[in-house]
């Protein structure tokens, strides 16, 4: 009885599958679509004997023992053979010949769902999802079916059109038959459409919002998380971590409410922005930072770029190299400008840092980049660290090469 | 009181260098004092200009140590009018400050070199035996003075007449050398990144500081203007 209902299962099935490619078949597709159906013939045998990983049975064992669902699948299918009977009876042709084998393979289909493994049925219905609209609110069903039944009829209205027609028919005739389909697919598929649409844009926030999350992100790295890192490591002095408190404060409310980045103050010359990077790093880290600017010009927001790196690379520094002294040297070249931060301190091995360290790959190298800029590092275990940075200098920016001397010069 | 010659010749080959210390502040004299110890013989200070003219001919050290701030004119005073009696009295400038327009002048009026206060002692006896044995002394931010006064190119009008059109530019090496000491690099460091003798390294620096103090650039001569020393 088992094997019997199973056997007759998929006999039902491949007759359907080979009746709709025999009846394609006839229309002279010949021996190829034979051995196209074969291949999917098999696929199908063995979706259906197979039984999924982690599963017992396959869909097809488990759709003999289901009585209901071969009711379910009887009754539909005769529903479907009655109709067709009657279609039949009208002498169309045509219905008969394609009709009785989507009969068995509704049948069979229904069999199928009813036993498919859960993430299969999921599958499916994600397929079929679209068209039904989600949700599951009674308002939503309703319009789910009207506009099912408001395909369907202008589904028929336009097709019978269409094959109403024959030759010597107005012009305007098939055009409305292929209009009224269309509206039909629209009708169908529109909420499906929408909602890729929907979600492209969504997409395209959700990328907006991360890359200014990736931006936050270096700003706190930058400034609020240094400070944490240098409260732990000065918690025995208090008025050391209030100082600092107090600085990050000003500079957090800085940025968050004037737009301006941690660390860059009023500072419209690079030299003095240079000077700026060497007080904070004096002041917060405690280390001398030996500073030797050559000429000067104008900032402009690359050159930000290059000093926000080179800020990272001095407190990187003072933080870690343990070295009595880093120096800082910025030259500004008629073509380029140039920091060269170094320390005699431990040094490392550039190749073996961690790749979610941010401080190197993002705070230097990815904003020198972002902006056309270089950055070497050179270090090694034991010998110290120098980090490069080349930022080539937009024509119009004019130098300045007497700014410094100026600056010094004249004493009144 | 021995007599100039015989002073010459006792102060080296060999020996320690006799330093003269002029310096305003008493705690720093005795501070450098205290700490340089034996590898430089500290003979005598003085704390303005006039004592240390008086004293610097009287003793005929090797190396003065000099303030580039003095409260009676400045160092570069001192320089000048030791200089017009003992041109072979080397001088090493030393100083807090940072305006360039100062140490240019220093080194104008003869310095063989500037350092800065913070210097490490060790460092200090070093740069006082180099200057003793005739090299120049630079340090980082020296290097850097000097690189900003021959950054641009002279204007025309900058540059007045001069015998040697040479001093007012540096070479390609010697702008790498400057720049390394700059980036506080020694000499040994400079000479093995840019693969050349700790002799060839010092030689660039003699030449640039003969540059410095020859070349008629208009940066240089102003400086020397503001300090009246042309």
């Amino acid at each position: 009885m088992v094997i019997g209902l199973g056997a007759a299962l998929l006999a039902a099935v491949l007759f359907g599958v080979a009746a709709v490619v025999q009846a394609i078949a006839a229309r002279r597709y010949g021996l190829v679509s034979w051995m196209m159906a074969g291949v999917a013939v098999i696929y199908v045998l063995g979706w259906l004997l197979l039984p999924v990983r982690g599963q017992q049975a396959s869909i097809a064992s488990r759709a003999k023992h289901d009585s209901r669902g071969v009711a379910l699948a009887l009754a539909l299918a005769s529903v479907l053979g009655v109709f067709l009977f009657l279609a039949g009876a009208f002498n169309e042709g045509a219905i008969e010949t394609y009709g009785w084998p989507q009969v068995t393979s509704v049948a069979g289909l229904t069999l199928i769902w009813r036993n498919a493994p859960d993430d299969e049925r999921a599958g499916m219905r994600r397929l079929v999802e679209p068209l039904s609209g989600h949700g599951s609110a009674k308002s939503v069903r309703r319009a789910t079916r009207l506009r099912f039944a408001g395909a369907a009829v202008l589904f028929a209205v336009g097709l019978g059109w269409l094959l109403n027609l024959r030759g010597g028919i107005q012009l305007l005739q098939p055009l409305g038959g292929f209009l009224l389909v269309a509206a039909a697919l629209v009708l169908l598929f529109g909420p499906w459409w929408l909602r890729i649409a929907r979600d492209l844009v969504v997409e395209r926030q959700a990328r907006a919002r991360a890359e200014e999350r990736a931006d936050i992100a270096a700003h706190m790295h930058d400034s609020v998380l240094q400070t944490l890192a240098l409260i732990q490591r000065r918690a025995e002095d208090p008025q050391a971590i209030v100082q600092l408190a107090r600085a990050q404060e000003r500079d957090l409310r800085s940025w968050l409410f004037e737009g301006r980045a941690p660390g860059d103050a009023d500072v419209s010359s690079f030299a003095e922005g240079v000077r700026q990077i060497q007080r904070d790093v004096e002041a917060w880290h405690g280390v001398p930072v030996e500073v030797v600017t050559v000429a000067d010009c104008a900032i402009d927001e690359h050159l930000s770029a290059l000093l926000a790196a080179a800020r990272e690379a001095t407190v990187n520094a003072a933080k870690w190299s343990g070295a009595a002294v880093i120096s800082v040297f910025a030259e500004v070249e008629p073509d380029k400008v140039n920091i060269a931060v170094r320390d005699r301190g431990k040094g490392f091995d550039p190749a073996a840092v961690p790749g979610d360290r941010k401080g190197v790959a993002e705070s230097i190298r990815g904003r020198m980049s972002r902006h056309g800029g270089e950055a070497t590092v050179q270090s090694a275990p034991g010998e110290g660290t120098k980090v490069t940075l080349t930022m080539p200098r937009s024509a119009r920016s004019e130098p300045e090469g007497q700014a410094s001397t100026a600056a010094g010069g004249p004493r009144r | 009181m021995s007599t100039p010659a015989a002073a010459q010749a006792a102060a080296r080959p060999g020996g320690p260098p006799r330093v003269v210390l002029v310096d305003d502040h008493g705690l720093f004299r005795s501070g450098v004092r205290s700490e340089l110890g034996t590898r430089v013989n500290v003979i005598g200070e003085a704390e303005d200009v006039d004592p240390a003219i008086e004293l610097i001919g009287r003793l005929q050290p090797d190396v003065v140590l000099l303030d580039v701030h003095l409260p009676g004119g400045g160092g570069h005073a001192v320089i000048t009018e030791v200089k017009k009696e003992h041109p072979e009295i080397k001088f090493l400038a030393l100083s807090a400050s940072d305006a360039p327009e100062d140490v240019i002048a220093v080194i104008r009026a003869g310095a063989r070199g500037y350092v800065t206060k913070t210097i490490s002692t060790s460092d200090l006896a070093d740069a006082i035996v180099r200057v003793a044995d005739g090299d120049a002394v630079f340090s980082h931010r020296l290097a850097g003075f000097v690189l900003d006064a021959f950054a641009a190119a002279p204007a025309p009008g900058d540059v007045k007449p001069s015998f040697d059109p040479e001093l007012d530019q540096l070479t390609t090496r010697e702008r790498e050398v400057l720049r390394l000491i700059a980036q506080g690099y020694t000499y040994k460091e400079i000479a093995r990144e840019l693969f050349i003798s700790g002799k060839t390294v010092e030689s660039h620096v003699s030449s640039v500081l003969r540059k410095l103090q020859l070349s008629s650039r208009h940066q240089l001569t102003r400086w020397a203007a503001e300090r009246r020393l042309t």
